[in-house]
C-alpha cells in the first residue's frame, strides 16, 4: 500500500549486487558448436560470463526428471539462455551480452502438438483411465458426435518478473532472495547446480508479486545462476527478468488438442465418451505429466460418464516448457466436457444448461478414477440456487427479445458448473510442517511451509495461529518463508496452502497451549482440560464455573519460561487416506471437492466480434469461509484470470516458433473495462468441509474454472446470429475467433482457425 | 547552459538531486536503482502501471493537478523542476494511511501488492482531480492487476469521498505545480532567470540532449543537430530504449516548448499543438464550443490515462506507426500538418505527410508545430476501433469517417480512413470520389465496398489476420452507413 513491502527485486541496491543478464539464442532448436565469451569480457565492468564450464556440480535444473541443462548444448527453444553475463551495473551487462560470440548450427524444430503427433515426439507414455465400455454404448446410441478442440496457453503474468538475488555468507554457505513457490526445492537445485550439499545452501521468500504457478518450478533456474554468478564473482549476484525475457523464456498453461467421441440419448445423456488429450509439453517434462494427470481427473467436471476412456499423452516441441498454471491441466480437462456438451445439446436443439443439469452426478456417484463423489447432491443445490438468484429464466426471455430486435448485437446467457479435486494428486506432496515460537513477552513467531502470493495464505495462518493460542493476531507475526526455519517443505500449490500449512500450525499451537495449560492447572488448582485461551488471557473453569481472576497469556508464558518449560514446538500436518494407482487408473486421488457454479451474460458486436460481459453471478463453495474478503478476492481475481485465458489472451507464435506476444503491448490480460457491469459473488451457505482445518475449503484454483460460462455465454450469443445447429468456438475465443464463428453461424464461409 | 548529467526535482516532498546520471535514464531507473522501492517495473512499456507516479502540473484549464505517469517511459529529464508524488509519499511519514490506501485495505483492493503502489497513485490522482464529482473508470484504465479482477479497487475507487479544503496536498498542489503555462518549468522562477527562460542540455554516457524552451531555440536546435531524434511524451520512443535497448547520440526533447502547446480556434480553423498531451487536449475540448465528434470518440479509446498524460498528438503523428488512432481520425477531418523549421514553416495535407513504413514528409530540421482541423467539421463522424480490449490496446484495425449529405440526401463529401491496414494510415480517396454526388443508400454503399475492395491489403500479425482486417474495413464502412442511416431518418 505504501510501496514499503518488499520483494526480491527490491533488495539489492542496499547490497550493491552485480548483474546478471542472458545470451538468448536466436534459434528454436541448434546445437551450441561454441561459446567465445572474451570480447564479451573485455568490455567495462563485466565481472564473468558464465557457461557451462563454470557448474562444478550438476548441469541441469530439472525438477522431477533430468531434462533441463542450465546452461544447453543444444538449444531446445526460440530465446534458451546460453551464457549469462555478470556486470557491475545492468546496463554494462546488457550491452556485452551482444558481444558473447555462439556459434550454432541449426536444426529441426517440433514446433506444434500436430506435428509432434507426426513425428511421435512426446515426454511420456500414454495414460489411460477408462470405465464400462465406451465403444459399444457408442454405438449402440441413439446419437453420435464426434470432433476436435484445440486450447491455447496462457502467459502466468505476474505482475513481478522472475527474480533472485544471491550471496555467499561468511561461513561460506549460499543465501538466496527467491521470488519462489517451492523454496525447498529451489534449494535442492541451487546445491545441485554448485555441487555442495543443502545444510550449504538457504533460501528464502519474502513474498511474491504474484506466481500462479509459474514460480512453482521455474523460479529455480534464476535462483541457479545468481548462486552461481555469485560464487565466482564473490559478491551479491541479481537476475530480475525483464519482462520481455520472462514472457520469452518461461513456462506457460500447456495448450491441449483434444479428440472426443461422444454417444448420446435423445434427451442428451451421455453414454459413451473417448477422449483423447494430447498436451503440448514443450520442450523439456517439467510438471507435464501431473498436469495431463489433473486434466484426466477432471474431464468429468460434474458429469457422470457411465462409459468412458480419456487417453492422455505429453507432446514434445520446441517452446518454452510448459508448466503449473492455476487449475493445473484440470480447466482444459473441463472446457473439452463443456464443449462437448454444449455441441450435444445444439445438435439435438436442447437447452444446453438443461443438457448440463441432466448429466450430473447424484449421491452415491463415483468417479471414472473410482473416488466417490462426496456431497454430489451440492451440485444440483448450488445449480437450483443459482438459477434462482440470478434470474436465469427471465433473462433468457430477456436475451431472446434483445436478439430479435438487433441485428448486429446479440447477447448471450450461459451457466456452468464446477468440481474440483482438492489435494496434490502426487500423495506425498500433501505434508507440511510449521515451527511455533513464543517469547518472554507473549509474542508469537509463526514459520511455516508455505509461501505468500498474495492469495492471502499469511492471513489465513495468521488468524490460525492467533485462534489455536487465544491470543490478539497483533500478536502474531507470520515469518518470511526459509529453508532453515522449516525442511523439506511441498510447493505452496494445488490450492493447498492454508489447508495443509494451516493444519501443521494448528498442531505446533496445540503442543504449546497444551503446555501451557498445564503451566496454568498447577498455579490455578484446576485440571488442564479446564483452562481455556481467548483474547490474550488465560482463565480456568472447574465444574461449568469460571475460577476467580484469570491471567494474561503473557504471565502464563512467563511462569511457563521460569518453569523451565519449552516455548516453541512443531507441527506435522499429512492428509489422511488419499491415494491412487497410475496402472489401473482408479484411486482416492482428492481428500475432497470443492463445488461451483457461475452465470455469465455477454453481449456480441456482430460488425466486429467485439464483446462485453455484461454481468456475472457466481456461488461458489468454499465450507466455512477463514477470511470472506480473502476468498472473495481468490473467487473473483481466479475467474478474471480464466476469463482472459478463454477470451483476450492470445499467445501467438512466428513460423520460425519465437514467441510474437512477449510483452504487455500485444499479449492482453483483461483490465478494468473487462470487468463485468455487474458482478454478485455469494458463497454456499452450511457448507462445512470435515476434516479440514476451521472447516474451509481450498479457494485458490476452483473459481478460475468458472470462467468457462463466459466462453458458453458467447457461443450462445454467437449461435444467436444463426439458426441454430452447434457453435464451434476458438480459444481462446478473441474478437476475431466470435467474428469467424458469428459468420459461420451466418451461413458464410471463411472461419479459418490460426492454430492446431 | 551546460549543466551536465544531473537533474533537481523534488520526491516525495524533499528535493532531490540526480547526479552522474546517463541521459537516457527513466524515471524508473533512477528511483529504484537508488532503493525507492514505491515504484515497480512490470512491463517497462506503459502498459501496466506498476510505476506510475504523480507529478503536479497544470491542467489545460490551467488549474493545479497531479497527473499520473508510467515512469518506466518519463526520461529522467523530462522531470527537471517538477515535484513526483509515488505511493511512499502520499501520506504522512510514519501517519495514517492516504484515504486512497485506506479506501484500497478496506475494500480487499491489494492481494500481491505488486501492482498495488500504482493503483494508488492513479486513485490518488484522481482523488485530487479538479471539479471531481465522482469517478472516472479511465483513471485506473491503465494498471493492470492479475489477483483481484479489478472489482474490489473499482469500489475502493468508487468509495472515495472529495478531499477536505485543508487536506494538505490540496493546499500544497498550486505551491507543487509549475507556473501556468504548464511547459514552464518552476526552475526559472525559483532561480530568478532572466526573462528567456534557457535551455538546458544533459550530456553523458555517448547522449547529448537538448531541451528547448521556446520554439526558436527548438528550431535552431534541430537546425544545427539535423540527425537529432525528436521525443516528445517519449510514450513511443523510450519503449525502443527499454525494450530493443536503443540509444541515441543526439536528442532534442520538445516537451518543455511553450508554443508547441497551444490550442487556438481561430479563422475557420482549430489549431492543436503538436505538444499538447492527449489528456490536456481532451481538457480543452471539454471547453470548447466547436464539437470535434471524431476527436471525442477517439480520445477516450486513445491508450490510457497515464499514457495520455505524457503522450501528444505531434508524436502519435510523427512516429507515423500505421496503428497510430489518432491518424485515422485526422484524416477524415482533413487534417493539415504545420511544419515549422528556422526556414520558416509551411502547410502540409496529414493525407500527404505519411510516405510509407514509419517514414513522413517531414524533411530535415523540421518539426511538426502544430495540427489544424478545418472548420466546420462535416456533420456525421464517426470512430470505430476495433481491438481485444476496450481500455488500454492497440488497434487491430480503426476506422474514422466523416460524411456531409446535402439536402437531397446525396454525398456531399464522405472521408473514409484506416489504420492498421496498411504500412501507412490510409485515407481512401477513390472509395471518397466514388461516393460524390450519389444518394446515402444501399446501392452506393455496394459500389463503396466495390472501390474499398482493391484498395486495401492488409498483414497477417500477432493483432490480427489479414483477412479479419479486410473485412472489418467492409464492416466498418457498412457500420458508418447503417449508423447515420439510421440518424438521418431521425431528422426527415
Amino acid at each position: 500500500m505504501t510501496g514499503r513491502a518488499l520483494y526480491v527485486d527490491d533488495l539489492w541496491p542496499a547490497l550493491g549486487a552485480a548483474h546478471a543478464w542472458p545470451v538468448m539464442a536466436p534459434h528454436t532448436r541448434a546445437e551450441v558448436l561454441a561459446v567465445h565469451p572474451a570480447e564479451a569480457m573485455a568490455l567495462p565492468g563485466v565481472l564473468a560470463v558464465l557457461t557451462a564450464a563454470d557448474v562444478a556440480g550438476m548441469n541441469d535444473v530439472g525438477p522431477l526428471r533430468r531434462d533441463e541443462p542450465l546452461f544447453p548444448s543444444e538449444i531446445a527453444f526460440h530465446g534458451q539462455p546460453v551464457a549469462w553475463v555478470i556486470a557491475a551495473t545492468e546496463e554494462e551487462a546488457r550491452r556485452a551480452c551482444g558481444a558473447v560470440r555462439v556459434e550454432y548450427r541449426p536444426l529441426p524444430p517440433v514446433l506444434s502438438i500436430k506435428q509432434a503427433l507426426r513425428e511421435q515426439s512426446f515426454l511420456t507414455d500414454p495414460e489411460r483411465m477408462r470405465r464400462g465400455n465406451p465403444e459399444e454404448a457408442i454405438l449402440a446410441s441413439a446419437h453420435r458426435l464426434d470432433g476436435e478442440i484445440f486450447l491455447n496457453g496462457q502467459e502466468h503474468f505476474y505482475l513481478e518478473t522472475q527474480a533472485a538475488l544471491a550471496w555467499v555468507d561468511e561461513s561460506r554457505g549460499v543465501f538466496v532472495q527467491s521470488s519462489t513457490q517451492h523454496p525447498s526445492e529451489t534449494q535442492e537445485i541451487v546445491a545441485r547446480v554448485l555441487g555442495v550439499h543443502a545444510n550449504e545452501v538457504v533460501v528464502q521468500c519474502l513474498r511474491m508479486g504474484g506466481a500462479f504457478g509459474g514460480k512453482e518450478v521455474q523460479a529455480n533456474a534464476w535462483a541457479a545462476v545468481a548462486a552461481l554468478g555469485a560464487t565466482k564473482v564473490k559478491r551479491p549476484v541479481r537476475v530480475r527478468l525483464t519482462r520481455l525475457q520472462d514472457m520469452a523464456m518461461t513456462g506457460k498453461r500447456h495448450a491441449f488438442l483434444a479428440r472426443f467421441r461422444a454417444g448420446f440419448a435423445d434427451d442428451g445423456t451421455i453414454l459413451g465418451l473417448k477422449l483423447e488429450l494430447w498436451s503440448d509439453g514443450g520442450w523439456s517434462l517439467d510438471l507435464s505429466g501431473p498436469v495431463l494427470s489433473r486434466a484426466m481427473f477432471h474431464v468429468d467436471n460434474c458429469y457422470h460418464l457411465r462409459n468412458v476412456e480419456v487417453v492422455g499423452r505429453v507432446c514434445r516441441t520446441n517452446r518454452v516448457s510448459s508448466t503449473a498454471f492455476r487449475g493445473f491441466g484440470a480447466p482444459q480437462g473441463m472446457v473439452v466436457i463443456e464443449d462437448v456438451l454444449d455441441r450435444i445439446a445444439r445438435h439435438l436443439r436442447l437447452l444446453p444448461h438443461e443438457v448440463r443439469r441432466r448429466n450430473f452426478y447424484a449421491r452415491g456417484d463415483q468417479t471414472h478414477y473410482g473416488q466417490e463423489v462426496r456431497d454430489a447432491d451440492r451440485i444440483e443445490r448450488i445449480w437450483g440456487t443459482l438459477l434462482e438468484s440470478s434470474s436465469f429464466a427471465l433473462r433468457r426471455e430477456e436475451a431472446t427479445r434483445f436478439n430479435g430486435g438487433h441485428d448486429h448485437a446479440k447477447r448471450g446467457l450461459a451457466i456452468t458448473p464446477v468440481k474440483f479435486g482438492i489435494s496434490f494428486t502426487n500423495a506425498s506432496f500433501n505434508q507440511a510442517g510449521a515451527l511455533v515460537l513464543v517469547y518472554r513477552d507473549g509474542t508469537v513467531h509463526v514459520n511455516h511451509g508455505g509461501t505468500e502470493m498474495g492469495q492471502g495464505l499469511h492471513t489465513k495462518i495468521r488468524q490460525i495461529a492467533a485462534d489455536a493460542l487465544g491470543v490478539a493476531l497483533s500478536s502474531v507475526r507470520i515469518m518470511p518463508t526459509r529453508t532453515d526455519k522449516v525442511p523439506n517443505t511441498s510447493a505452496t500449490a494445488a490450492s493447498s496452502g492454508s489447508d495443509l500449512n494451516g493444519a501443521a500450525v494448528r498442531v505446533a499451537c496445540a503442543t504449546l497451549r497444551d503446555r501451557l495449560a498445564e503451566v496454568t492447572a498447577r498455579r490455578m488448582h484446576v485440571e488442564p482440560e479446564h483452562v481455556t485461551f481467548r483474547e490474550g488471557r488465560v482463565r480456568a473453569e472447574r465444574g461449568a464455573r469460571p475460577v476467580a481472576g484469570s491471567l494474561a497469556f503473557a504471565e502464563v508464558v512467563e511462569h511457563a519460561y521460569l518453569e523451565r518449560v519449552p516455548l516453541f514446538a512443531t507441527g506435522f500436518y499429512a492428509t489422511p487416506d488419499i491415494h491412487f494407482d497410475k496402472q489401473t487408473g482408479k484411486g482416492k486421488p482428492f481428500h475432497y471437492f470443492a463445488y461451483g457454479a457461475a452465470v455469465a451474460e455477454v453481449e456480441v458486436d456482430g460488425w466486429t466480434g467485439q464483446y462485453r460481459l455484461r454481468r456475472v453471478d457466481i456461488l461458489h463453495d468454499v465450507g466455512d469461509s477463514l477470511s470472506p474478503l480473502v476468498d472473495r478476492g481468490q473467487v473473483e481475481g481466479g475467474f478474471v484470470q480464466g476469463v482472459g485465458w478463454l477470451t483476450t489472451e492470445e499467445l501467438v507464435w512466428s513460423e520460425t516458433g519465437a514467441l510474437l506476444t512477449t510483452g504487455a503491448s500485444t499479449y492482453k490480460l483483461p483490465t478494468v473495462g473487462e470487468c463485468p457491469d455487474e458482478f454478485r459473488v455469494d458463497f454456499l451457505p452450511r457448507a462445512t468441509e470435515p476434516g479440514v482445518v476451521h472447516g474451509s475449503k481450498a479457494v485458490g484454483e476452483p473459481p478460475l474454472m468458472l470462467a468457462i460460462s463466459v466462453r458458453e455465454a458467447l457461443r450462445d450469443a454467437v449461435g444467436a446470429f444463426g439458426s441454430g445447429g452447434v457453435v464451434e468456438l476458438p480459444c481462446p475465443a478473441t474478437p476475431e475467433g466470435v467474428y469467424w464463428a458469428i459468420e459461420r453461424a451466418r451461413g458464410r464461409a471463411g472461419w479459418a482457425p490460426r492454430f492446431g | 547552459m551546460i549543466r551536465g548529467m544531473a537533474v533537481r526535482f523534488v520526491l516525495d516532498g524533499q528535493p532531490v538531486l540526480a547526479t552522474d546520471v546517463d541521459p537516457c535514464t527513466t524515471l524508473l531507473q533512477w528511483l529504484r536503482a537508488s532503493g525507492r522501492t514505491a515504484v515497480k517495473e512490470g512491463c517497462a512499456e506503459g502498459e501496466c502501471g506498476a510505476c506510475a507516479v504523480a507529478v503536479a502540473a497544470r491542467d489545460g484549464h490551467g488549474r493545479a493537478t497531479f497527473e499520473s505517469v508510467n515512469s518506466c517511459l518519463a526520461p529522467l529529464f523530462a522531470l527537471e523542476g517538477r515535484a513526483v508524488v509515488t505511493s511512499e509519499g502520499v501520506s504522512e511519514p510514519g501517519g495514517v494511511l492516504h484515504a486512497v490506501q485506506q479506501a484500497m485495505v478496506e475494500h480487499g483492493g491489494s492481494q500481491c501488492g505488486y501492482c498495488t503502489p500504482g493503483f494508488v497513485v492513479s486513485l490518488f490522482c484522481e482523488y485530487y482531480r479538479p471539479g471531481r464529482s465522482g469517478y472516472d473508470p479511465e483513471a485506473i484504465s491503465g494498471n493492470l492487476c492479475r489477483c483481484t479482477g479489478y472489482r474490489p479497487i473499482v469500489e475502493a475507487a468508487r468509495s472515495m469521498s472529495l478531499p477536505r479544503v485543508d487536506d494538505p496536498w490540496v493546499q500544497a498542489l498550486p505551491r507543487l505545480a509549475p507556473a501556468a503555462p504548464s511547459a514552464l518549468p518552476v526552475e526559472e522562477s525559483r532561480h530568478g532567470a532572466g526573462p528567456q527562460p534557457q535551455d538546458e542540455c544533459f550530456t553523458g554516457g555517448g547522449t547529448q540532449v537538448l531541451r528547448p524552451k521556446c520554439l526558436s531555440s527548438a528550431l535552431q536546435a534541430i537546425g544545427s543537430h539535423p540527425k537529432a531524434t525528436l521525443v516528445a511524451g517519449g510514450t513511443d520512443l523510450i519503449v525502443a530504449a527499454n525494450q530493443r535497448g536503443d540509444r541515441w547520440a543526439e536528442v532534442i526533447a520538445l516537451d518543455a516548448v511553450a508554443e508547441l502547446r497551444s490550442f487556438r480556434e481561430s479563422s475557420g480553423e482549430l489549431t492543436l499543438g503538436a505538444c499538447l498531451t492527449l489528456s490536456q487536449l481532451e481538457e480543452h475540448l471539454a471547453g470548447c464550443p466547436v464539437k470535434i465528434p471524431l476527436l471525442e470518440q477517439l480520445l477516450p479509446l486513445f491508450s490510457s490515462r497515464l499514457i495520455r498524460n505524457r503522450a501528444t498528438l505531434g508524436g502519435n503523428l510523427a512516429t507515423a506507426s500505421p496503428i497510430g488512432d489518432s491518424a485515422p481520425v485526422l484524416l477524415a477531418l482533413d487534417a493539415q500538418l504545420s511544419l515549422a523549421s528556422a526556414g520558416g514553416t509551411r502547410r502540409v495535407a496529414l493525407a500527404d505527410f505519411f510516405r510509407s513504413y514509419r517514414r513522413t514528409a517531414l524533411g530535415s530540421g523540421e518539426l511538426i508545430e502544430s495540427i489544424c482541423v478545418p472548420l466546420p467539421v462535416r456533420r456525421y463522424q464517426r470512430f470505430y476501433k476495433v481491438s481485444r480490449r476496450v481500455l488500454d490496446d492497440i488497434s487491430t484495425v480503426a476506422g474514422a469517417f466523416a460524411l456531409d449529405l446535402d439536402g437531397s440526401k446525396r454525398v456531399a463529401a464522405l472521408r473514409v480512413a484506416f489504420g492498421g491496414v496498411a504500412a501507412t494510415p490510409l485515407r481512401l480517396r477513390d472509395v471518397e470520389r466514388v461516393a460524390q454526388g450519389r444518394p446515402w443508400n444501399p446501392e452506393t454503399l455496394a459500389i463503396l465496398h466495390g472501390a474499398l475492395e482493391p484498395l486495401v491489403a492488409p498483414i497477417t500479425d500477432h493483432r490480427g489476420s489479414a483477412a479479419y482486417r479486410k473485412a472489418m474495413t467492409h464492416n466498418l464502412l457498412e457500420r458508418f452507413f447503417v449508423e447515420t442511416t439510421e440518424a438521418t431518418a431521425g431528422e426527415s
